[in-house]
């Protein structure tokens, strides 16, 4: 995923695989990975809606379906969300502040001896 | 039969009203939040088995002179599809009603813990793919966004705990250590278990005020709990400083600066009541430490959850 997102254009299979080798792969000294593998990889990300296949041509080209930034937004959306039910299942350090309350809490601060540097 | 259907009746709506109330008024709890914690859970149980257990003992009057010879032989009369002689409309709908009672409240803890699991594990997947660990902590994944946000996402296998560029920017670190110690206390005790628990509760009994008080007190000793095990790791003062930046943090700024990735949404966030205040509280109890409950006050406590769990069955066991 990082590399179809840096890349940020559609790759076929065996370029995504050459670009996964160059950096790590070699340094690690691993079992080179086979363009079969990166294909699974990609068919099951294309099920999960993570990346789209361009089927115009052969080899088939694949792009990331949303960029990095969207899914983080989206992460932080179910995080920060207004539905209630999901940030009640994620407890967060510190839930939902009303205004007021964080005007409580700047006080509050202000108060604390450690907190003057 | 019929005094222990009475009995049973008479203890769940003790439970159900004037217990909870009590005790989400008093003070005691903020100091010794552990056996709190263990106490709202029996009052939770024990209220909802006296319930069942009072339309159960009540409906099987005419079936048996006490309830396991009652369930034997109801279990013989719906195999013959007849009704004993002296059976009134009454007896059957409060049958009807606690198997209704006992099932809902079953079903929905099932899905209600299904449910959050699914969330969980979607969510750690998402959060596998777009974070970075933490320089010498491989439990700790960093997240590029610039709210302060931290948050732990329980599951079996790994647990991890995640927190923002922005909220590592905001506080130096040793507050970071102690969010990281708060954090590791939630996923370390299993809080998650206990807040999915009550908030089925809530959402299986939406009308019923008490399971709104009961969640919202639930989750503030969750936080008080682990702000305890934090203080283990960082004086109070840091603990309490942390909270208090993350909190105001939002203050001075637009929506859009805070939202800069869902502006759009922003504003729903902001305007959404909460009705009970969760973070003030913890801060002034670590600016002023509440005193704790003496050694036999606690143990009292204690006792009397543990007698509030077996009071029901010793009801059912005389009838």
């Amino acid at each position: 995923m990082d590399v179809l997102w840096d890349s940020g254009e559609s790759l076929p299979a065996n370029e995504l695989r050459d670009r996964l080798l160059t950096p790590a792969a070699s340094a690690a000294n691993r079992k080179p990975l086979a363009t079969t593998t990166v294909l699974t990889v990609l068919s099951r990300l294309e099920t999960k809606g993570f990346v789209v296949r361009d089927r115009g041509i052969r080899p088939h080209r694949y792009r990331a379906m949303t960029t990095r930034a969207e899914h983080t937004a989206g992460l932080m959306h179910e995080v920060l969300g207004s539905a209630p039910d999901r940030q009640d299942a994620l407890a967060r350090f510190i839930g939902n502040v009303s205004p007021q309350e964080a005007e409580t809490l700047r006080r509050l601060l202000e108060t604390i001896p450690l907190h003057r540097e | 039969m019929l005094t222990t259907a009475l009995a049973l009746g008479v203890l769940a709506v003790l439970l159900a009203w004037p217990v909870p109330v009590l005790l989400a008024r008093s003070a005691w709890p903020a100091g010794s939040p552990g056996v709190a914690l263990v106490l709202w859970q029996s009052i939770a149980l024990a209220g909802g088995l006296a319930m069942i257990g009072a339309l159960l003992v009540y409906g099987l009057i005419p079936f048996g002179a006490n309830p396991v010879a009652g369930i034997r032989s109801l279990a013989d009369h719906l195999a013959t599809g007849s009704v004993p002689a002296g059976t009134s409309l009454d007896h059957v709908l409060a049958l009807c009603g606690a198997l209704l009672l006992g099932g809902h409240l079953v079903l929905n803890l099932a899905v209600t813990f299904v449910h959050a699991e699914r969330q969980q594990r979607r969510h750690l997947n998402l959060v596998r793919l777009l974070s970075e660990p933490l320089e010498g902590r491989p439990g700790t994944r960093v997240i590029d966004h610039a709210s302060p946000v931290a948050y732990c996402l329980p599951s079996v296998t790994h647990s991890a705990t995640v927190l923002s560029r922005g909220l590592l920017s905001l506080l130096d670190p040793p507050q970071v250590r102690a969010v990281v110690a708060h954090e590791e206390a939630h996923l370390a005790q299993r809080h998650h278990l206990v807040l999915v628990a009550f908030k089925s509760w809530h959402s299986a009994l939406p009308w019923f005020p008490i399971a709104n008080r009961a969640e919202n007190a639930v989750a503030l000793l969750v936080e008080m709990l682990a702000d305890d095990q934090a203080r283990l790791a960082v004086d109070d003062h840091t603990l309490a400083t942390a909270i208090a930046l993350v909190g105001s943090a939002g203050l001075g700024r637009s929506p859009e600066a805070r939202f800069s990735a869902g502006a759009a949404d922003a504003a729903a966030f902001v305007s959404r009541d909460r009705p009970v205040d969760l973070v003030t509280p913890r801060v002034r109890r670590l600016l002023t430490p509440p005193p704790r409950l003496t050694a036999a006050a606690s143990v009292a406590v204690l006792g009397s959850a543990a007698a509030l769990l077996v009071l029901p069955a010793v009801l059912l066991a005389q009838a």
